[in-house]
């Protein structure tokens, strides 16, 4: 609630900030302000645009995937239904396939929800009037992540027994001896604590580096428009804004894309029997 | 203002909010719920059934393909039969025909020797009737002969002696007129 009021107390404070006009004001560069929205209302709790923002993901992709696959249809499937078959093998393929094997398929519902879910919440970047990518608030990510941390703990310990398990998370095979004293607690933190930890920081941090660079890049075109030399400056920053814009739809798609291939790994480790 | 903002400052960023995390789980697992427990599965169905259509649309095909080489194989058999077939019946016109052409000669052969031995014993009936016709003749002639030999009135003995010999050399001469005639006659034969 007090960042709230501090949020409405900047804005009316430099309402049109711009540069050369009387008010004074200085260039509004983003901050962590930007990440942080003020809530529309209260039900239980506060809610605002990112979860909003989620909550129009979440149903998107079901509409997509019911208009898709809920009545398939096995000769001249529809182009909605191809999209999502190609959407479906590449993730089956590409990555199930690939990072577990056969096995893998058991997780491919897990692996392309996610997949589409994290996808899309980092679209919403650049789509009009949301234009805030969901992922660069770490909840999001971190909830993901603890799902994937969960899913790695169970498989670990179903597969290997609970000895097993932590040998698996502990002790990597084919090292001399005398490594294990150091390797081991290291593989423990690493597996068990910076895993998950990493795949939300670094799904959060790409989508929160990459929005504040549009922001700054947008805002700097707007404060700079001036009948005078800073025009250029201003559209050499609208031009950037561009650039950036399409520079985060590919990361978009690739920091999706590592999310659920090192998800997949993780599953696929947890699966190994040797290690 | 500034240092009051700085002060109270907005939160650690890296520290979730409940809410927010709650309310992302959800939307997460409405998605993976729906998908995993409705529209996978469904299809999933379909996919395999299309593998299996389309597998057993190659099967099929394989199938028509040998039906197809067996075809063409009792073809190629039937066609390799009527061939030896017909240089069976070609060999056989072939004999049959230089063994009707060797009967045809034969045939003529014999035909001519026929003819031949026909044209020979013409000659020879010819001959007899000529040596009869000769003998009547010398017959005649000898009675016309010695009728003029009775009218000449065997005046000397001389004169008759130069009558008989004219008359034997006209016989001379006549069979001699005769004979090369009946030669080149048979000889061309």
């Amino acid at each position: 609630m007090v960042s709230a009021d501090l949020i409405s107390l900047a804005a009316q404070s430099c309402e049109n900030a711009h540069y050369g006009n009387s008010s004074g004001c200085s260039f509004p560069a983003p901050s962590l302000w930007t990440f942080i929205f003020k809530p529309w209302a209260h039900v239980g709790m506060d809610l605002n645009k990112p979860m909003l923002l989620s909550v129009i993901c979440m149903v998107l992709i079901v509409v997509f995937f019911w208009g898709a696959f809920a009545k398939p249809k096995v000769r001249k499937p529809g182009k909605l239904q191809l999209i999502g078959e190609m959407g479906l093998d590449f993730v089956r393929r590409g990555v199930a396939r690939d990072m577990i094997g056969k096995e893998g398929d058991r997780y491919v519902p897990y692996l392309v929800s996610l997949f589409f879910f994290v996808w899309l919440m980092n679209l919403m970047a650049i789509i009009p009037f949301a234009q805030f990518p969901v992922t660069s608030v770490i909840a999001f990510p971190a909830g993901l992540a603890l799902t994937v941390w969960v899913t790695y703990m169970v498989l670990t310990f179903k597969r290997n027994g609970f000895v097993g398990g932590i040998k698996n998370l502990c002790v990597p095979p084919d090292v001399p001896l005398p490594i294990y004293f150091i390797l081991t607690p290291v593989e423990f933190i690493s597996n068990i604590f910076f895993r998950p930890f990493t795949l939300a920081v670094r799904l959060f941090g790409n989508m929160f580096a990459g929005h504040l660079m549009i922001v700054m890049f947008s805002a700097a075109s707007w404060y700079l428009l001036s009948p005078s030399i800073g025009a250029l400056y201003s559209g050499a920053s609208f031009v950037m804004t561009i650039v950036l814009t399409a520079f985060e739809l590919a990361i978009q798609a690739l920091q999706a894309y590592i999310f659920v291939m090192l998800t997949a790994s993780y599953i696929g480790q947890a699966l190994s029997e040797e290690h | 203002m500034i240092a009051h903002l700085a002060a109270e400052g907005p939160q650690n960023p890296l520290v979730p909010h409940a809410s927010e995390l709650i309310i992302g789980l959800i939307c997460f697992f409405i998605v993976f719920g729906i998908l995993a427990k409705k529209l996978l599965p469904s299809i999933n169905k379909v996919l395999e059934e299309r593998q299996d259509l389309i597998e057993g649309g190659i099967e099929r095909a394989e199938e028509a393909q040998a039906e197809a080489q067996r075809t063409l194989e009792q073809y190629r058999e039937k066609l390799a039969e009527a061939r030896k077939e017909a240089n069976a019946l070609t060999q056989k016109a072939q004999e049959d025909g230089s063994a009707i052409k060797e009967e045809l000669r034969s045939e003529g052969q014999r035909q001519r020797e026929a003819i031949v031995a026909a044209g020979h014993q013409q000659i020879e009936a010819d001959q007899k009737q000529a040596a009869a016709q000769l003998r009547q003749d010398v017959g005649r002639l000898s009675v016309e002969l010695a009728g003029r030999i009775v009218g000449e009135s065997l005046e000397d003995e001389a004169r008759q002696r130069r009558i008989v010999d004219r008359f034997l050399d006209e016989l001379e001469q006549r069979a001699a007129e005769q004979a090369p005639a009946d030669a080149t006659e048979g000889s061309a034969r």
